[in-house]
């Protein structure tokens, strides 16, 4: 935005800006065109008037707890007062360019540029402070934002006093160093929540919550299949209803009204006719679909030779593995209220992505990057679904077309229609080990799932993991729309990866803990396996046991990740009862001990959901969940007993912590089922009836 | 056609002239802006709108405001008394028991209703009473545990 106004919104004080991003950190995030990240320079952090620290990030609060361990990298770094930092979150007209909140990025290739240009600016104000106060630099020192002189404790100046009265900028060339762990203060102390007490009084804003004068509530005409083209729609009976405004722009259709309910009423007083598209696949076809199709293969890894491995192995095993589409399902649905003020328009929403969605904007309304601003509240859960932002889209246009404050608040239904689901998945599998149970042959092909996780972390001389991809020239396989869901497919990838090597196992007549530290070589995964089992108190056995415990391991976002599950099977109905998860995770330098272990066992809790129940159900692009008495999430009958361990690391960089814990849940608890039953599942979830069915099969083959 | 709905809002008399089939979860929204009761599924089957009507938690997403005529209506607003937090609050406060945050003011309302009727509930009492609230960061853990505590502390009449 134009330095000017950022002032103006801004005060004064000392502002640092800096050049956030080095190529390294864009790994896997294309800047959009027009976004020069490597010139410009960014608003990042301001010593306000009164002492305050303000820190400026495009990142957002969605629950992951990063409004509290920011702050702590920040204070420590600053040497301030915890108390003095405050984060401006997810406005794109104050915060620096930022591609979204995902990828468990934000500590790990966010934090070390934030630290460092705090540190920066540390030096900043310390050389200031030697000029007001004539002392050198090498006899300051810098203490809760107060700047002494070392030899004479009379001499000092505060930061609040230094930037008292100005309007300083100060630009920074920014190169992260990882930071002498002994020096911090706040960085590695768990710290509860710092948004807490306005989520439990009700006090803390999120979208739907705000409120403007004049302001219209829309309901949006939907069509009732992805891919149905509307081609007649009567829109008398709405418009009869007094208080009601009906806006049309093609086959965008919207019914308005200060009052929400009479949107709501009106909405159904549209009468529409589609044509539909030809129903190619449903819930109950999708994975023969996807066996017939051709893809964009790519060889992800590969070594040795997995042909000729083949003679060399004992016993050689074949699986396919199924995983369906999953609902991302926030309590909170996608949410936007817009408003112009002169021509410029103003978008609060509920995303992952408020540049994404700003960049959105600026293509759908012919807009000027100047002319948008995206503020993005608290965000009551996202989990990948929300870096889709068409909720912000919508409410953009219709603030257009009405020139009103306009709020769009989907509604559950909505929200189960235009989620960009997890997408369904197979992936096949074909390995072998020889008579000492050691991996030979490792051959690996994922379709549809991509490539997070599906390397092997195990150690095999004849390996080789290819990614299909969808072709959708040739091939189209989603009949929606398909995106990231926490920890991206890496569930897919690892519920794969681990039940076969459970498979092997059992077969080479070995304990699975000791089969997989017999074929790793990787050392943080066996220390993560070691601590885990030592929390759990594993004691060794061969599968199936009849006990109902299963081991998985896994690799995401930086971070190793073990964990055992303990379950109970009811033989009469196949339901399945998770007891017991231990979970040990390896993610470097723990920057809130406290906030990582809540995420840790709130992966662990969601995954239940992948894990137990949670499939979609469609007919071609008929969504059939509408809601949540049809699309089952975890509930708290279902909460096992979760012990958790974080190996602590801090002579290492931070890693991802909001996502890791969910990725082995769902191979640990079908481990725990085959321990307990002696029967194995390909197909998450494991719902009573595939439980059963299994159990049924293997008895026969007995 | 409107009516003039008298009742009692967090402990104080009230009265609004509104068409009485409006939802209350609404009224409560856009009319008397207290945006703590959340919409989540309208259907009442996640609990993100529940309030206390007369110290029964109820789905504010599926009754008219004409049902509360008379009636108490609590709302997560209404729990702290003279600046001290309702004990559940704390409770969730000191066992972090919460993420995004945006179910946390129907899982304390739930709560409160289950306190009063059951002061010392066993933790799978807790659990039926807070098995149709739906959380999907995964905090589960924590609220039983807070629930837990926050029962010891006031039947310590604290």
């Amino acid at each position: 935005m134009k330095r000017r106004s950022f002032f103006k919104i801004a005060g004064g004080g000392i502002f640092i800006f800096f050049q956030p991003w080095s190529a390294l950190d864009l790994l896997s995030m294309p800047a959009p065109q027009g976004r020069s990240l490597t010139k410009d320079y960014n608003a990042f952090l301001q010593i306000a008037e009164d002492g305050t620290v303000n820190c400026f990030t495009g990142k957002i609060e969605m629950g992951q707890g990063i409004i509290t361990s920011l702050p702590q990298m920040m204070a420590d770094e600053l040497n301030v007062p915890l108390e003095s930092v405050k984060m401006i979150m997810g406005d794109t007209d104050l915060c620096p360019y930022d591609a979204g909140t995902w990828g468990s990025l934000t500590t790990r290739a966010f934090g070390p540029n934030m630290r460092a240009a705090a540190a920066e600016a540390r030096t900043v104000l310390v050389e200031m402070a030697s000029e007001r106060l004539g002392v050198p630099v090498s006899q300051l020192e810098v203490k809760d934002g107060v700047i002494t002189d070392t030899t004479d404790p009379s001499k000092s100046v505060t930061y609040a006093a230094l930037a008292k009265g100005q309007k300083i900028e100060k630009y920074l060339e920014v190169k992260p160093s990882v930071e002498d762990h002994t020096a911090f203060t706040y960085v590695g102390k768990p710290l509860k929540h710092s948004d807490a007490h306005d989520k439990v009084t009700g006090k803390a804003r999120y979208t739907g919550d705000l409120k403007l004068p004049g302001m219209l509530f829309a309901r949006i005409l939907r069509p009732p299949s992805h891919g149905a083209k509307l081609v007649s729609a009567d829109i008398k009976g709405a418009e009869r209803i007094e208080g009601v405004k009906v806006v049309r722009d093609g086959d965008f259709i919207a019914v308005l009204s200060e009052d929400r309910e009479k949107a709501d009423i009106a909405i159904y007083q549209i009468n529409a006719e589609y044509s539909f598209d030809e129903i190619k696949v449903s819930s109950e076809t999708i994975f023969d679909y996807i066996n017939r199709g051709e893809y964009r293969s790519n060889t992800v890894r590969s070594a040795g030779d997995t042909e000729s491995a083949r003679t060399q192995c004992d016993k050689v095993f074949e699986s396919e593995f199924h995983d369906p589409y999953l609902a991302h399902a926030p309590i909170e649905t996608h949410t936007a209220l817009a408003n112009y003020e002169g021509d410029k328009l103003t978008v609060w929403a509920a995303t992952q992505s408020p540049f994404g969605l700003q960049d959105g904007i600026v293509r759908e309304l012919g807009l000027t990057r100047e002319k948008v601003r995206v503020i993005t509240p608290f965000v009551g859960g996202g989990f990948g679904g929300k870096s889709a932002f068409r909720q912000g889209i919508e409410a953009a246009r219709l603030a257009a077309m009405t020139r009103k404050p306009v709020m769009v608040a989907w509604t559950r239904e909505e929200e189960f229609f235009y989620d960009n689901f997890h997408p369904a998945s197979v992936v096949k599998v074909r390995s072998g080990i020889d008579k000492n149970g050691k991996i030979l042959l490792w051959d690996y092909n994922v379709y549809l799932a991509g490539t997070r996780g599906a390397e092997t972390v195990y150690d095999v001389p004849n390996h080789r993991t290819v990614s299909h991809s969808e072709n959708r020239a040739v091939w189209p396989v989603h009949p929606f729309e398909t995106g990231p869901w926490r920890a991206p497919n890496n569930n897919t990838n690892t519920f794969a990866r681990e039940t076969q090597i459970d498979i092997m196992a059992s077969a080479a007549g070995m304990d699975p803990l000791d089969f997989r530290l017999k074929n790793l070589k990787d050392e943080k995964m066996i220390a993560c396996l070691k601590s885990v089992a030592d929390k759990f108190g594993y004691v060794p056995g061969k599968g199936p046991s009849g006990r109902g415990i299963g081991i998985a391991c896994g690799l995401d976002a930086g971070t190793w990740v073990a964990e055992i599950g303990e379950v109970r099977v009811d033989p009469g109905t196949g339901k399945v009862q998770v007891i017991r998860v231990a979970a040990s995770q390896d993610m470097g330098l723990c920057v809130n001990p406290q906030g990582a272990l809540i995420q840790m066992e709130g992966c662990v809790t969601m995954a239940l959901g992948y894990t137990l129940t949670e499939e979609l159900k469609y007919k071609g692009g008929i969504i059939e969940n509408k809601n949540f008495d049809s699309y089952s999430i975890p509930k708290f009958s279902w909460v096992p007993q979760i012990d958790c361990v974080i190996l602590d690391r801090k002579d290492q960089a931070p890693q991802g912590g909001g996502e890791p814990a969910i990725i082995a849940v769902g191979a640990a608890v079908g481990n725990a089922i085959f321990d307990a039953t002696g029967a194995r599942l390909f197909r998450v979830p494991f719902t009573p009836e595939r439980v059963l069915q299994a159990v049924e099969s293997r008895k026969s083959k007995v | 056609m409107e009516e003039t709905i008298s009742f009692k809002l967090n402990n104080k008399k009230t009265r609004v002239t509104i068409d009485p089939n409006k939802t209350l979860l609404w009224v409560l929204r856009d009319v008397f802006e207290l945006t703590g009761t959340k919409y989540g599924c309208g259907i009442g089957f996640c609990g993100a709108c529940t309030v206390l009507i007369d110290n029964e938690p109820v789905r504010s997403c599926t009754i008219p405001i004409s049902d509360v005529t008379g009636k108490n209506v609590i709302t997560v607003e209404g729990l702290a008394k003279n600046g001290k937090l309702h004990p559940l609050q704390q409770a969730f406060i000191d066992h972090d028991a919460l993420q995004c945050g945006y179910c946390t003011p129907g899982m304390i309302m739930t709560s409160v209703g289950l306190l009063k009727k059951n002061s010392s509930p066993s933790r799978e009492e807790i659990v039926a009473g807070l098995e149709d609230n739906l959380c999907r960061c995964g905090a589960h853990k924590r609220i039983i545990e807070a629930v837990e505590d926050a029962s010891k502390v006031m039947k310590g009449g604290k």
